[in-house]
């Protein structure tokens, strides 16, 4: 890393600045937990939490975002050895496997709308649809960013701009996955039995 | 197909009385008059790239000053409407129709915390912070353009809501389940809600990016404990704001949802709950005060000294007393509302550590009272700004305790003791210390001095028209006015109280008045008042180092601390011929104006449902960030000589 980076002050105040801007973000994050703990049983008649979760199918979510992470990671490595095409290789895999989680979760989303359980339905589900919606649409700005990363990385080799932005990316997926592994536990676990 | 190119815009939207016409078309008519001058004296160019395209934080700080003496004007225009609606509805109707009035004080509120106070703390910000820190800019100069454009967006919401379709009547938080959808279907509550949100956001990126500046860009020798006190209260500030930011992001964001989406996280039905709003909003709300006046608190740490000629007494017990007044600020939010009917032991709690913030906020006055004590004290106008401020402020706080127990709570809740409460800490405190501020550092940013006669003028029809605006609202609120009364029956014998309160409005517009006539007289007369030293106050802080106004690189040579009140030591020492170096400065960038007018179109096709318009505003605001951080080369350098050169030219005292 010392080697890439030639600005050692953009550097660290970008990623200082980076982790400051999560910290935030997981204010947002917070908020939206406090509202769906206390709206949860708020359902007005319509279906409680453990009649409409598939612990199924968020356990693949959970496992393809929990492998996406790891991808992203390894990418990160290679880049500080200076391999873009292996990094290219495993930014392209942790696109791919963020993409299917969005996907699964539109399917999930779609899914509970058709049965006549959308957000319109009860507070209960007005709060469910905007927490996991909101770490959804996180995860899908992500991988906007994960394309413009790629493109920029295939296009102009790994200086240390890159790198930089790779960095942040980084850190930005880890916490989505952190996000989701709170997301996973009182949601899907606390309400499924 | 009519709806959706037009979604909810109608030509009913245009179709107003004759008072907002009379607004819409005085704004249409200065409108016209700017860019009239700025044809004729052919200065497109010149705002376009001096300032428009700016990443400068000295500029980006005059014009959020610009932006908060229209909206001040524009407040002021309120409040007065507002006292003559009341000192005439006495058993009658007034002026005014009830719903016209609804719009006037929840626009009034909104301009006055979020265009006025916000613009006053991030103006001080940009202005101070880099130059005391000893920084040639912020840590993200780029954001901090997308900051300001996105407040300045906001304030041209508030204003077109006066042309087209109307303004929330709900106040300005907006409670619901009376700005829900239900019962406020037009677009009012959706102007307020984009003007506070895209305002909001931009004072979160502000946040985030005098957090990462103080931290991370203090000059070689500053440590935390040799920072200025300003520095510090900005500090605690920007924590306040990183904080508490989110939760109204958040808190607007689930209204909307509501609105739009047919959600029901605050309605009356289907399960959701309002008070969660009133909880979220004061969660936020509470500590948006101290973000307010923490600034302000640190601004009189710096004049008391300059002008006692004695340093800060009790600099760690300063510094101290933010950092308790900014961890107290998220535990007291319940007080806003003691009436909801939480059990005896939360309202106790809140209760207690409302109190408990008294503790540290008279720790500062006394330890400002012991800086002047054996000073040797001058009185220019900073210094009158400051003795108003201990007294209206200390009442203020005074009330604010009296507030803070429930059972008197629950006696003046929402009376006009609350209004009179509230102003005589954002009046006597936010303002005052910002005018202060505002006298103190002008010849600092402009090179000349404010003309001192007229604004010893303008600061006693302050402080005279304050007393008469606000003292009767005290004795209203005991006698059971409540807020918000449009109209009331004679035979309360309120009248006169009222009448006070309009003539004590009228004394503060002739004070506001003066202010204006101030700053054009001291334009005027700039050739025989500038400030050639660069330090007209004799003062003891990093700002005063270099020439007034400051060069665009701030300072030549980076200083290096070696105690606090750096510049006061410094120039008690003999000089040293400075060594020039290199340095590298932000390129100007027209990026920060386009995502903010993106962020306007976004904001716009939600508040009339232009559902064509929403995807396309979120593509430019995408594309435009990616056009942006692709690129590369956003710094320049200015090489040593070329320095040397402008140095000459500047001919600084140091």
């Amino acid at each position: 890393m010392e080697h890439i980076v030639k600005d050692h002050e953009l550097y660290r105040k970008t990623v200082f600045g980076f982790w400051v801007y999560l910290m935030t973000d997981s204010i947002l994050f917070s908020v939206l937990f406090v509202c769906y703990i206390l709206l949860h049983t708020s359902n007005f008649g319509g279906p409680t939490t453990h009649e409409l979760y598939s612990l199924r199918l968020v356990f693949a979510e959970t496992m393809v975002l929990l492998t996406s992470s790891f991808t992203i990671g390894i990418a990160r490595l290679y880049a500080s050895r200076q391999l873009v095409r292996q990094t290219l290789i495993w930014l392209g895999i942790t696109f791919l496997l963020g993409l299917s989680f969005v996907v699964m979760e539109g399917t999930e989303f779609t899914q509970l709308v058709l049965e006549g359980n959308s957000w319109k339905r009860s507070a209960f589900l007005s709060s469910y649809f905007t927490l996991v919606g909101t770490h959804g649409i996180h995860v899908s700005f992500g991988l906007i960013w994960i394309i413009f990363t790629f493109v920029l990385l295939a296009k102009r080799g790994m200086n240390e701009h890159n790198f930089r932005r790779l960095t942040t990316l980084g850190i930005f997926w880890h916490f989505l996955d952190l996000v989701w592994i709170f997301l996973f536990s009182i949601v899907y676990l606390m309400g499924a039995k | 197909m009519k709806e959706f190119i037009f979604g909810r815009l109608t030509l009913d939207a245009f179709k107003h009385d004759m008072i907002e016409y009379g607004a819409g078309v005085s704004m249409g008519l200065v409108a016209i008059l700017v860019i009239y001058l700025l044809t004729v004296k052919k200065k497109w160019g010149w705002l376009w790239h001096e300032w428009i395209t700016t990443v400068d934080a000295k500029k980006i700080g005059v014009m959020y000053i610009v932006v908060l003496l229209i909206m001040l004007i524009k407040g002021l225009i309120d409040a007065l409407m507002m006292r003559a609606q009341q000192a005439i509805a006495s058993g009658n109707q007034g002026y005014l129709g009830s719903e016209h009035f609804q719009q006037i004080f929840s626009a009034h509120g909104t301009t006055m915390i979020f265009f006025v106070g916000m613009g006053a703390v991030f103006a001080l910000f940009n202005l101070v912070v880099p130059l005391q820190i000893g920084a040639r800019d912020v840590a993200f100069p780029f954001l901090n353009a997308v900051s300001f454009w996105l407040f300045a967006m906001g304030a041209l919401f508030l204003n077109l809501s006066l042309v087209m379709g109307n303004f929330g009547g709900a106040g300005w938080l907006s409670y619901p389940p009376l700005s829900g959808i239900e019962y406020s279907p037009g677009v009012g509550i959706d102007y307020w809600n984009w003007t506070v949100q895209i305002a909001g956001v931009g004072s979160l990126f502000s946040g985030i990016n005098f957090f990462v500046t103080i931290l991370r860009m203090r000059c070689p020798g500053m440590t935390l404990m040799r920072m200025p006190v300003f520095v510090w209260a900005c500090l605690g500030t920007a924590v306040l704001i990183i904080f508490a930011f989110p939760i109204l992001t958040m808190s607007l964001a689930l209204l909307t949802l509501d609105r739009i989406m047919g959600m029901h996280f605050f309605t009356s039905d289907f399960g959701g709950n309002p008070m969660l709003y009133v909880n979220l909003i004061w969660a936020w709300g509470h500590p948006e005060v101290y973000i307010l006046v923490l600034p302000v608190f640190g601004v009189y740490s710096e004049i008391i000294p300059t002008f006692s000629k004695k340093r800060l007494f009790g600099y760690h017990s300063m510094v101290w007393a933010i950092i308790a007044i900014a961890f107290l600020s998220f535990i007291v939010w319940l007080h806003h509302f003691f009436t909801m009917g939480a059990s005896p032991g939360i309202n106790s709690f809140f209760s207690i550590m409302t109190m408990a913030i008294a503790i540290p906020t008279g720790v500062k006055i006394f330890n400002w009272l012991f800086t002047q004590c054996r000073g040797r004290l001058t009185f220019a106008t900073p210094m009158l700004w400051f003795l108003a401020f201990i007294l209206i402020f200390t009442i203020g706080g005074l009330t604010g305790v009296l507030l803070s127990i429930p059972p008197v709570d629950f006696q003046v809740h929402n009376s006009l003791f609350l209004i009179a409460h509230f102003h005589s800490v954002i009046i006597g405190g936010v303002l005052f210390g910002f005018f202060s501020a505002f006298a103190y550092w002008f010849p600092k940013v402009t090179g000349f001095m404010l003309n001192e006669k007229l604004g010893k003028w303008a600061f006693w029809l302050w402080f005279v028209g304050f007393m008469l605006a606000f003292m009767p609202l005290y004795a209203l609120g005991l006698m059971g006015a409540t807020r918000r009364l449009d109209h009331y029956a004679a035979d309360t014998g309120w009248q006169p109280f009222f009448i006070i309160a309009a003539i004590g409005g009228l004394v503060i517009a002739a004070a506001i008045g003066c202010q204006v006539l101030q700053f054009i007289v001291s334009i005027k007369q700039r050739k025989s008042n500038r400030d050639l030293t660069g330090d007209p106050w004799d003062g003891r802080t990093l700002e005063w180092s270099i020439s007034s106004p400051p060069p665009f690189y701030n300072f030549a040579v980076t200083p290096t601390v070696e105690e606090r009140d750096a510049w006061w030591e410094m120039k008690h020492k003999p000089k040293e011929k400075p060594v020039y170096k290199d340095i590298h400065l932000p390129k100007n960038t027209s990026m920060g104006f386009w995502i903010g007018v993106a962020g306007f179109f976004f904001a716009f096709s939600l508040i009339w449902s232009l559902y064509w318009l929403l995807p396309l505003s979120i593509i430019a605001i995408v594309t435009l960030a990616i056009i942006r951080l692709s690129d590369e080369e956003v710094e320049y350098t200015l090489k040593a000589e070329e320095i040397e050169k402008l140095e000459a030219q500047h001919g600084t005292h140091s």
